[in-house]
Order: C-alpha cells, then sequence, then structure tokens
C-alpha cells in the first residue's frame, strides 16, 4: 500500500519537475512548482503516517504556509513582468542575462 | 695554417654574411665585398696549396660535429692533392667571376642579394670540396642545390626563371636521395663517414656487391649534380638565370661536384666493376647526346649549356674507366675555358642588350675584337686543338678509355670531338665572323666592347686556357698531374692493360678538331654547303634535334603528367579527402556532439537550469539507491 502512495507522490513531484522545466508560461511554472510541493508534502504525510509519527504532518503545515505565501510573492512578480513587458513568457525575461 | 685552412671558407662565409644582412646598405659595395672575399679566400688557399704541391696532406679536426654513440661525425677539413687541385679552380674561377658580375651586374636591382648568393654558392661548394667526410660533402652538396634555385630564379619576377629554379632543384632531389642512401650504406657499413676511416678499409669491409650498391647510389647523386643522362633536363634551363651565375654553375662549381664525388669515392668504385661501366657509359653516352643536340641550336647560351654536358661526360668517362687524374685535369682545364666561354657570351649579351640568336648576329668582331679574340681562345681549347687546354685533358681521357679497354667509348669520344668543335665553330663563325645579318642593328644597340671590370677576368681565363693544360705534358717520363692527383686518386689497375701510341692517338684526337672546324668553316664561313640544305635533306633528324630529342616533352607526358593525375585522382580526391580529411573531421564531429549535449549547461534559460538540476538529483538519487541495495 505504502509503494502505491509513494508512487503517486513521486509521480505528482515528476510532473510538477516536468511542468516547471518545459512550460513556458510563468503562471503554469508556477502551478508546476505547487504540484512539486504537493508531491514532496504527500510523501511527508505518508509517511509520517507509516511511521505512526506525527512530526511529518506538522512539517507539511508549515511547508503549506510557505508555499502559500511564496505563491502569494510569485502571483506579484508575475503582475509586475506583465505590467513592464507585456508577456508572461519567461524567455522574454533575459534581462539577468546581460 | 689550420686558421688559414678554415680561413679559405670562412671568407665567402663573412662576405654573404655581410651583404645578406646589410645588404641595405652595401648597395653600390656589395660586389667589391663580395669579390675581396672571394680574393682573400684564393690568397689564403696559396700557401696550403703550395705544401701540397710539396707533398704534405693535412686533415684538420676543428670539433666534433656530430657525436652519437660510437659514431664521431667530425667537422674536419682536408687538404690533399685532389681537393687542391678542386680548391684552385673553384677559389680562383669563382674570383675572376665575381670580378666580372661586378660589371654585369651593374643597375640590378638585386645587385646586393645577387652577390650574397654568389658567395652562398661558392662558401657551399668549399665545403664540399673540403670537408673530410660524406656529410660535411653533403652539406655543401644540398648548399649549392639551394644556390643554384636561387640564382637561376634571380629574376624571380619572370616566370620562365622561377620555374627554372624549381625544375633545377627538383630534378637535383632525385639524385640527392641516390646520395643520401650511398652515404648511410657507408655509415652503415663503416660506422663511419670519414674519408681516412672508409678508404683504407675498404677491400676488408665491403664486398663486391655491397661496393657496386653504394657506387651506383653514389652516382645516381652525381647525375643530378653533374647533369649526366637521364637527370640532365634542369641544365639547359639554367640558362634563365644571369650570365654569370651559368659561368660559376656550369664552369667552377656545381657540375663538377659529381665528377670530384666520383674521384674522391675512387677506392669504393675500383671495386665494383660494374658501377664504373655504369659511371663509363652514362658519360660516353651524355657526351654524345648533348653534342648531337648543340648542332642545331640558335641560342648561343644553350649551345654552351649543351657543350657543358657534353663536356661533363667526357669526365665521367675519365672517372668511370678509372683513369681518375684524367677525368679532375678534364674538370680544371674545363673550368678556365667553359668559365670563359660564358663570360664572353655574357660580354655579347650585354652589348647585344640580352638577344641571344645567333641569327641576328654576325662580324661581331669589329664590335668587339677583344671578346671575339678571348672566345675564339676558349672554343680551340674545348676542340681540343693543341696547344689550348683543352687538348691535353680530353686526349688523356680518350687514351685512358683506350688503354683501359673500352674502344667503343673512346669511338664515341672522338666522335664528339669532332662534333665539339663543329658546333663551337659554327658558334663563333656564325656570331663574330662574315657580314652583319640585320643591318643597323649594332648601330642601335650600341653594341660595344665589353668594359674593363668584364675583360680583364676573362684575358686571364683565357691565358689559363691556353696554358692550363700544360701540366698534362708528357715530359721526362711522367706527366706531372697524373703524378700529382694519383696521390690521392690512383689510376685503376687492370691486367691486361694495353698501351697504344700517345702520338698516334694525339694525332688522331687533334685531326678530329681539325677537321670539326675545317667543315665549320666550309658551311658559315665559305657557304659552299649552306646550313640549310643540310637541315632540309635530314629533315626529321634535324626536327628532332631543333627539339632536344622530345626529351622535356618526354618526361612531361611520363613521369609529370602520371604524377599530377595519380596525385589528383587518387592522391587528393581519395587519400587526402576522403580518408585522410573524413578521419580528421570524425573527431570534430565527436567533439560537436558532446558540446551539443552540454550545451545547455549555459544557456542563460532558468527551464535548462532545472532540467540539468533535476538530471543531478536522479544520477545522486539512482547512486544512493544502488548503495543502499
Amino acid at each position: 500500500m505504502l509503494a502505491a502512495y509513494m508512487f503517486v507522490s513521486v509521480l505528482l513531484f515528476a510532473i510538477g519537475a516536468t511542468g516547471a522545466m518545459i512550460r513556458r508560461n510563468f503562471l503554469i511554472v508556477l502551478m508546476s512548482l505547487e504540484l512539486m510541493i504537493n508531491g514532496a508534502g504527500m510523501a511527508l504525510i505518508v509517511m509520517s503516517y507509516y511511521i505512526g509519527n506525527v512530526s511529518g504532518q506538522v512539517m507539511f503545515l508549515f511547508v503549506a504556509a510557505v508555499a502559500a505565501s511564496e505563491t502569494a510573492v510569485g502571483l506579484a512578480i508575475v503582475a509586475m513582468m506583465y505590467k513592464n513587458k507585456k508577456s508572461v513568457d519567461i524567455n522574454d525575461f533575459t534581462t539577468l542575462r546581460k | 695554417m689550420k686558421t688559414l685552412v678554415l680561413l679559405i671558407i670562412i671568407w665567402p662565409l663573412i662576405g654573404f654574411l655581410i651583404n645578406g644582412l646589410f645588404g641595405k646598405w652595401t648597395k653600390h659595395y656589395a660586389g667589391v665585398i663580395a669579390a675581396s672575399a672571394l680574393g682573400l679566400s684564393f690568397l689564403s688557399a696559396v700557401y696550403p696549396i703550395w705544401q701540397v704541391i710539396l707533398g704534405n696532406i693535412y686533415d684538420y679536426v676543428y670539433f666534433i660535429w656530430m657525436p652519437f654513440g660510437k659514431i664521431n661525425i667530425p667537422f674536419g677539413l682536408r687538404i690533399d692533392s685532389l681537393s687542391t687541385v678542386m680548391l684552385f679552380v673553384v677559389t680562383f674561377v669563382s674570383w675572376m667571376i665575381h670580378i666580372y658580375s661586378n660589371g654585369y651586374m651593374k643597375g640590378d636591382p638585386g645587385y646586393a642579394r645577387y652577390f650574397t648568393y654568389l658567395n652562398l654558392f661558392v662558401f657551399s661548394m668549399l665545403l664540399l670540396i673540403l670537408g673530410d667526410n660524406y656529410l660535411l660533402m653533403f652539406v655543401g652538396w644540398e648548399g649549392v642545390g639551394l644556390c643554384s634555385y636561387l640564382l637561376i630564379g634571380f629574376w624571380y619576377d619572370k616566370k620562365t626563371a622561377s620555374d627554372a629554379g624549381e625544375k633545377a632543384f627538383v630534378v637535383n632531389r632525385i639524385g640527392d636521395a641516390g646520395f643520401i642512401i650511398g652515404v648511410l650504406f657507408i655509415l652503415f657499413n663503416f660506422h663511419s663517414v670519414t674519408y681516412a676511416d672508409v678508404f683504407p678499409f675498404v677491400h676488408q669491409v665491403l664486398t663486391p656487391e655491397t661496393a657496386t650498391i653504394i657506387g651506383l647510389a653514389l652516382f645516381l647523386g652525381a647525375m643530378g649534380k653533374s647533369a649526366q643522362f637521364p637527370l640532365y633536363i634542369w641544365l639547359t634551363d639554367a640558362m634563365e638565370g644571369p650570365t654569370p651565375v651559368s659561368s660559376l654553375i656550369h664552369a667552377a662549381t656545381m657540375v663538377t661536384a659529381g665528377v670530384y664525388m666520383v674521384a674522391r669515392s675512387n677506392a669504393i668504385y675500383d671495386m665494383s666493376p660494374i658501377a664504373m661501366e655504369v659511371v663509363a657509359s652514362v658519360g660516353a653516352f651524355t657526351a654524345f647526346y648533348a653534342a648531337t643536340m648543340a648542332l642545331t641550336h640558335k641560342d648561343i647560351k644553350r649551345i654552351l649549356a649543351y657543350s657543358t654536358l657534353s663536356q661533363l661526360g667526357y669526365m665521367f668517362i675519365g672517372v668511370g674507366v678509372g683513369v681518375y687524374w684524367a677525368g679532375i685535369f678534364h674538370l680544371m682545364t674545363h673550368a678556365f675555358f667553359k668559365g670563359l666561354l660564358f663570360l664572353g657570351a655574357g660580354a655579347v649579351m650585354h652589348s647585344m642588350r640580352g638577344l641571344l640568336s645567333t641569327d641576328l648576329m654576325g662580324g661581331l668582331r669589329k664590335k668587339m675584337p677583344q671578346t671575339a679574340v678571348l672566345m675564339v681562345i676558349a672554343s680551340l681549347a674545348i676542340s681540343g686543338i693543341p696547344p689550348f687546354a683543352g687538348f691535353f685533358s680530353k686526349d688523356a681521357i680518350l687514351a685512358g678509355a683506350l688503354d683501359m679497354g673500352h674502344p667503343i667509348i673512346w669511338i664515341v669520344g672522338e666522335i664528339t670531338a669532332f662534333m665539339t668543335a663543329f658546333y663551337m665553330f659554327r658558334f663563333v663563325f656564325s656570331v663574330f665572323y662574315g657580314e652583319e645579318k640585320v643591318p643597323n642593328l649594332y648601330h642601335e644597340l650600341h653594341t660595344h666592347e665589353a668594359p674593363r671590370v668584364m675583360i680583364i677576368p676573362m684575358w686571364v681565363l683565357g691565358i689559363l686556357s691556353i696554358i692550363g693544360g700544360w701540366v698534362g705534358l708528357h715530359i721526362s717520363g711522367e706527366i706531372p698531374i697524373e703524378a700529382f692527383i694519383a696521390r690521392t686518386a690512383p689510376t685503376l689497375e687492370v691486367a691486361n692493360q694495353a698501351h697504344y701510341s700517345e702520338a698516334l692517338l694525339m694525332g688522331i684526337s687533334a685531326c678530329m678538331g681539325l677537321i670539326g672546324i675545317f667543315t665549320a668553316w666550309v658551311i658559315y664561313i665559305k657557304k659552299w654547303i649552306t646550313a640549310d640544305t643540310i637541315a632540309n635533306t635530314f629533315k626529321p633528324v634535324y626536327t628532332l634535334l631543333a627539339n632536344t630529342y622530345y626529351a622535356d616533352e618526354f618526361v612531361y607526358f611520363f613521369i609529370v603528367k602520371p604524377f599530377w593525375w595519380v596525385s589528383e585522382y587518387f592522391l587528393w580526391k581519395i587519400v587526402d579527402v576522403k580518408i585522410i580529411d573524413s578521419g580528421v573531421d570524425l573527431f570534430g564531429w565527436i567533439s560537436k556532439r558532446i558540446g551539443w549535449l552540454f550545451r545547455t549547461l549555459q544557456t542563460g534559460f532558468v527551464s535548462h537550469y532545472a532540467y540539468w538540476i533535476s538530471i543531478g538529483v536522479m544520477l545522486l538519487t539512482s547512486w544512493y539507491l544502488i548503495r543502499i541495495i
């Protein structure tokens, strides 16, 4: 049973990672990051349940809080980017490269 | 004394360095510097030469040049009777040519460059003749090859001249390959290349077969340098250089190197009758073959070039039948009169503004009396008319050939002597005698006698052309020059040596020369039979000769073209493009592929970094998992 739960969590993480890598829309990248966080969170919860120890679940609460604030900051950044460039394509933002 | 001998070769080197490095500043004095260097070289040589005549031999080692293992190759100079004759010829005749060049090259933009090459040329030649081992000889050998290339192609803005230089160089490389093989054979068998370690032990070390191989390999080198059939094709093209250069190459230096080398290696050749037979036969064939080609030419320098080939053939007959002294003796006298002939031709060119064809000349002796007299002297010498120099040496060679039992070579030599006299006097009569062929041409060209700086060296050589052969006079039981050279290069001893009456042979030789001159006189002065009639009667022969047996075309079609074909369609299009290039490109392709793999490491796109991070995480994770499992 554990293996199936863990498989789902790894799948979530992998889908998120892939999305973060191959999508060019900043919003979708943020969503993918969210997926990755959820995958990791799921692993925390499943393992805590399996071990019979609450610390993993507590850890997930923290993670969720951090993820929420991170999303807020991320969306703010997206809004500013769109304001500046009229686009949310991450490949258009190359100012730091030059 | 040791220093004095070294100075002989150092002077031209100094001249070469001064003119070579500071040619910009020595502009007008370059000629004086070069000629002085040679003059000093000759003066330094006088005392050693005298000492050798008194019976000494010097072999000075200055330092060990190439020590490896048990083999030490020294830098040493050897002066014995053979090098002495060469030394005298090279330093003295070159000196005269240097002085003459001062007048001839006046006003040429490459004045200093010319004298730089000239000095380097003589330096190489002196190294070749004085070196006491084969490797030093080889250094000089290559040096004269290089300088001939530089000097023949001196006017490099002329396509023909630079091509001729290249041709000389390439044809000589073929011979040089043979020479290297010969020297390596000697090194392999004797573990030394020093003459003193080689010649005394020839009989203990070599079998006749090895001697034959060495002899033939060395002779291949001589064929290239001394322009024997079939490697002679560069020599006539060498006329593209300035005339004094032709004089230097043809008379005093480069072409005689081969003869000298064979005479020097006499101990090896004596062991191999086959090699000697080859040398003598090739010499005889070249003598005859070149003389026939000289019969039809109209370009005065080419006539002289073919006659040089022919005379070199005589020298090889001499060394090939084992009468080494006669070959070297002929080399010496030939240097005098051939040098003079070329200088005379140069003087004619000089005053004719570079025109060369005999068709445009005639009656020149009215304009250039001294040159005419000198040319007649030189032509008499080359035709073998007593008491001029050429008579004694040529006769010594032919008598030697007969005594050593080569009657066929003797007959060929006599016929060649007749032809020699004929074409030389054809040249003299049609240039200096008779009437002007083109009216008023001389007047327009302001044809004049050569300036003093050119005529004096010519007179010196002219005098030598008269008296130079008298050392070969048979007086009081021995011939002085024979006794002298035989100290170093003893004449081959054969079992059934014949002895013909000297007077008879001399008579025949002299008659041949006289008949040749008479024939030329009949055709070109009296015009009882005109040249055209003969040419038309023997049309095919004439065409063949006028086109020099189509030798150049032959070489082009059968050697150069296949070479090109193989180079282009096999070596270039298959080996180079398909195999070598593909091989090299493969490495490039692999690198490109690897680069393409890792290119995304530094694009600047966040997602690419994320990709690599993931890859890394996967790798690390797998590694840990494997560790755990």
